[in-house]
């Protein structure tokens, strides 16, 4: 029996973080966004995507829950959220 | 064919016949003779290998790891103190199911310093992943080398393999020994090829960070390879006796005349020779006496160990080690194996002998069958001098 051995060279793209988040992790709630980018500029994981107003989420596959996008956010359009309550939801 | 040769010499030979491409070792009494062999083979154009001259065990090991790992069998050889250098690399080549063999000419730690024989280095790595077998005599220590490749290499193992010698005793003794020939062995142990290597045109990472949801299932991955190597071990062996014409039947214990004894005695390593004199002596004189050989300490065969002693009144376990503050290690694993079963010895003790290459003899054997009574003992050692023995510092 083998368990996890080797592993084939990625790009850190392939190596998925996102299970390090702990408890919160960040909403966006895309009703009052105006579109200024400060939480795709802030995000250090660069894992925020989206174009024009309400149109931006995080990739919660490398999302650390940090917290930094919901803080710079200057309409409060980004909470956090603990992680089961938005698993309930669902 | 029949040769008179020394122990180092035989197995070095034995090495040359599974022809490994990497060879790196740093000397260390009692095992220097071996790489020292190999390393005149190697120069004279005899075995085409790479002889990586290093300057220490970390990085003898870490050469052959690096060796396996690329794709080409590796051999490296060690003892004592040297083993102990060699210890994070060795858990390193198991975690990473590489391959390899590896002689450990059995000597003891320091401190005080000591060079000669007992098994404490062995056996202090008993939890590295290793499949470990312990040698008899020169002959068993050639045959154990070709098995063990064989062994490890197979794609449902692909675990590290150490054969234990005890140092000096076979290292350093003479013995007439039964070459294989290079093509009975070309027929058993096949070229190595890899379930995964470095290589730059399919690059892989090994060994990498294996966080909390990943880690646990390497080390299951592992013990439950070496229950399945309880299996395979005998198929291999009785693979290697159909080749090579000996009787090692599944490689795991050898019973010599258990079946009718009162008093059995477990052992390993050359002390075997010993304790099998002794009872041919006592068994002219109407003793009913028997020793128990263990070949395969890890993976312990605890249930072939419970079906050969399960109807044996009284069992000595002699450990040529110690594991300070408890049992010694030897004495656990018998113990372990009846624990909770209905069959069981009445009297397990426990003697710890020869430590530091003091002289296990007939009467140290005789002792410790004239010991092993009714009453139970633990840790009684053997041929100890009390006069050596202070209550207090200095005097």
């Amino acid at each position: 029996m083998f368990g996890p051995l080797t592993v084939k060279p990625v790009k850190s793209r392939g190596d998925k973080t996102g299970c390090w988040r702990v408890q919160l992790k960040p909403k966006y709630l895309q009703k009052n966004c105006i579109g200024c980018k400060m939480c795709v500029y802030i995000c250090p994981e660069d894992c925020i995507k989206g174009k024009e107003k309400n149109t931006f989420m995080p990739d919660y596959d490398f999302c650390k829950g940090c917290g930094l996008c919901a803080i710079v956010c200057p309409k409060q359009d980004i909470v956090m959220v603990k992680e089961e309550q938005e698993e309930d939801k669902k | 064919m029949k040769e008179y040769l020394e122990g180092s010499r035989a197995v070095a030979q034995a090495v040359k016949l599974c022809k490994p491409g990497v060879i790196s070792a740093y000397p260390i009494t009692p095992q220097t003779h071996i790489v020292e062999e190999l390393a005149q083979m190697v120069s004279n154009g005899e075995l085409k290998s790479q002889f990586v001259n290093v300057e220490s065990e970390h990085s003898a090991a870490s050469v052959v790891l690096g060796g396996v790992a690329a794709g080409v069998r590796s051999f490296t050889a060690t003892s004592s103190q040297g083993l102990f250098y060699m210890g994070e690399v060795i858990f390193n080549i198991a975690g990473m199911r590489l391959p390899l063999v590896l002689t450990c000419a059995n000597r003891a730690i320091s401190a005080p310093i000591n060079i000669w024989n007992d098994q404490q280095d062995s056996l202090s790595l008993r939890d590295a992943g290793w499949i470990q077998l312990y040698a008899e005599n020169v002959q068993e220590a050639v045959d154990f080398h070709i098995l063990g490749y064989r062994l490890s290499e197979d794609h449902s193992v692909m675990l590290p393999v150490m054969v234990c010698m005890d140092g000096f005793i076979l290292t350093h003794g003479m013995e007439t020994v039964d070459m294989p020939q290079d093509a009975e062995v070309d027929k058993f142990l096949p070229a190595y090829k890899p379930l995964y290597k470095l290589d730059p045109t399919d690059p892989i990472s090994m060994g990498l960070l294996a966080d909390p949801d990943y880690y646990m299932e390497t080390r299951f991955a592992i013990e439950d390879t070496m229950k399945d190597v309880l299996g395979f071990l005998p198929k291999v062996s009785r693979e290697f006796n159909a080749c090579f014409g000996r009787d090692y039947k599944d490689c795991l214990i050898e019973e010599y005349l258990v079946k009718d004894a009162d008093k059995v005695i477990v052992a390993m390593g050359s002390v075997c020779g010993t304790i099998k004199e002794t009872i041919d002596e006592l068994r002219k004189k109407g003793k009913k006496i028997g020793l128990l050989k263990i070949i395969s300490f890890r993976p312990f065969p605890y249930q072939a160990v419970y079906e050969a002693l399960k109807n044996t009144k009284q069992v000595a376990v002699l450990d040529k080690a110690v594991s300070l503050g408890a049992y010694a290690p030897l004495a656990v694993e018998i113990k372990a194996a009846f624990f909770g079963k209905k069959k069981s010895p009445k009297v397990i003790s426990s003697f710890v002998a020869g430590l530091g290459g003091r002289d296990i003899t007939l009467s140290s054997i005789k002792e410790i069958f004239k010991k092993l009574s009714v009453k139970e003992v633990n840790l009684e050692f053997i041929d100890l001098k009390p006069e050596l023995l202070k209550e207090e510092y200095g005097g």
